[in-house]
């Protein structure tokens, strides 16, 4: 009995280690691809347009609702302790979004539209025999598939959270001068008094480990699906599900890298 | 490399799926110049012994020696060269959806970086038309197309940059008798016009008579008779027999599961 205790518990871990083995592999053998000629630059503009161009609205919406939602919250919990709301939810909301906020929800929503629809794309050329295709015209599959949509992923995302910080910051803004009444000026100022560079920088450093995640896991599991339409399916949503995780955890591990002193 | 050295030769290929053993000692030799049809019923492994051909699934053991030189033995570059060297038509076309129809016929071109894109172009349309589609194709996308047209295209694809072998995996699957004829001629001709050696893999009597100067069938992994094409009917072999004939009661017990 304890044996079989056992025995079940090393079969996971073995799987788990076999897992992100795999996946460590497989990104390290997409960026190793980045460094070696050649590069396909049209992939890469076309992965581009996806991460930064298409999913802008939807980030742009969800950075605006998020910083108006923070100004209004915050300055619930401010009137409870009488506190002065005023200079403190300009300080909290531009925490919030550019340490917080902007990078994670932009991740999240970008691992939805995008890391999905690569894994789909992916996988359904992989399951109608178009992966090897490219093998037998003399390209390799992850030079030509893989490389581009990882780059464009560091690089786009950055990007992406830059428009939503400054959006969530504005988002929070009309919040407090047109709901809350407070004076613009005054907010305005108290914004930029507690921006601080090293947030901004962490937020973007964040944004494109994000965007490398989202890249890397909708690639792999397209690349690694089997099964016809219903191996596709499956793909698509371990992408947005191993993705999403991963941007929560990894927002962890570098909130604590860099601010928890 | 001599005259009787085979084009593409096949020692003792073994490959397992798990407790499943696909191909179990294959032999087959391909002359030079030859088309060679490979029968064989659903899930005979017929597809994996072309995968293993050019590189695709690496076999457990065994040898595929293409010109006298074991595939198996080169390095990734060399390897990657003598795959150059092959063209394939895949069983559903396997056009790139993202790309326009003159695209994915010049695909491997524009991989090798030996033309330009309008060169490319120019080339796809020459090409497009010997396999009997007007250069206006070339500007839909694959989707837009017929099954037959997308088979066509595969076979433009195919032979764009010239291959010394072409392999066709199931060319006719899913095409009607008449378009299926009329792939088999084009494949015919294709072949002929370059000089290539051809393997082609069906279960389609018609088209393994009409497409090969030799036929081999594959049953539980190996290769069990091999011989003219046009003898195919009247092999002698009750196993082949039994599979061209289609024929329900013979040695060839149908498996419920595998």
């Amino acid at each position: 009995m304890l044996l079989d205790v056992i025995a079940t518990v090393g079969r996971g871990a073995i799987a788990v280690c076999r897992l992100w083995g795999s996946v460590g592999l497989f990104a390290l053998n997409g960026l190793s691809h980045l460094f070696r000629p050649p590069f396909y630059g049209r992939m890469f503009l076309r992965a581009f347009a996806e991460f930064a161009y298409f999913s802008l609205p939807v980030v742009a919406m969800t950075a605006v609702f998020s910083g108006m939602v923070i100004a209004l919250q915050s300055y619930t919990g401010f009137a409870r302790f009488n506190a002065n709301a005023e200079s403190s939810i300009a300080t909290i909301v531009v925490l919030s979004v550019v340490r917080e906020l902007g990078p994670v929800m932009a991740g999240l929503m970008v691992a939805g539209r995008v890391g999905a629809a690569m894994a789909a794309e992916l996988g359904t050329m992989r399951v109608t025999d178009q992966v090897d295709a490219l093998s037998t015209l003399s390209t390799n599959p992850v030079k030509y598939l893989v490389a581009p949509r990882l780059l464009a992923g560091i690089i786009a995302l950055p990007l992406l959270v830059t428009v939503a910080n400054t959006l969530g910051i504005m988002g929070g803004f009309i919040v407090a001068t047109v709901k809350l009444g407070f004076n613009p000026q005054t907010y305005l100022t108290s914004t930029l008094d507690s921006m601080q560079r090293i947030d901004v920088e962490v937020g973007l450093v964040k944004a494109a480990v994000f965007g490398f995640l989202i890249a890397l896991m909708g690639c792999y599991t397209g690349y690694r699906s089997r099964g016809g339409a219903q191996g596709v399916g499956a793909a698509t949503t371990a992408s947005v599900v191993a993705a999403s995780v991963l941007i929560l955890a990894f927002d962890y591990v570098l909130s604590e890298l860099f601010f928890s002193r | 490399m001599t005259d009787t050295t085979p084009k593409i030769r096949i020692r003792g290929l073994r490959k397992a799926f798990g407790e499943k053993q696909v191909l179990d000692g294959v032999d087959l030799d391909v002359m030079h110049g030859t088309s060679m049809v490979v029968i064989g019923g659903s899930g005979s492994g017929k597809s994996v012994l072309l995968k293993c051909v050019l590189g695709l699934i690496e076999p457990d053991e065994g040898t595929i020696e293409i010109d006298g030189r074991d595939l198996l033995a080169l390095d990734r570059r060399e390897r990657e060269a003598m795959r150059a060297q092959i063209g394939m038509l895949f069983q559903n076309a396997a056009l790139f959806d993202s790309l326009p129809v003159w695209e994915n016929v010049a695909f491997g071109l524009l991989a090798q970086r030996k033309t330009s894109r309008a060169e490319a172009r120019a080339k796809a349309a020459e090409i497009l038309a010997q396999v009997g589609l007007a250069a206006s194709v070339g500007e839909l996308s694959p989707s837009e197309l017929s099954g037959g047209m997308q088979k066509r295209v595969g076979l433009a694809r195919a032979i764009a940059a010239q291959p010394d072998i072409l392999f066709f995996d199931e060319p006719t699957t899913g095409l009607d008798p008449i378009m299926g004829a009329v792939i088999d001629g084009l494949i015919v001709d294709c072949v002929k016009r370059l000089g290539s050696t051809a393997v082609a893999i069906t279960h389609d009597m018609a088209s393994a008579i009409r497409i090969g100067d030799r036929a081999a069938m594959l049953h539980k992994g190996r290769i069990i008779w091999q011989g003219p094409a046009d003898t195919l009917m009247e092999s002698g072999n009750p196993v082949v027999d039994q599979f061209t004939h289609g024929r329900r009661e013979g040695p060839i017990q149908m498996e419920l599961r595998s």
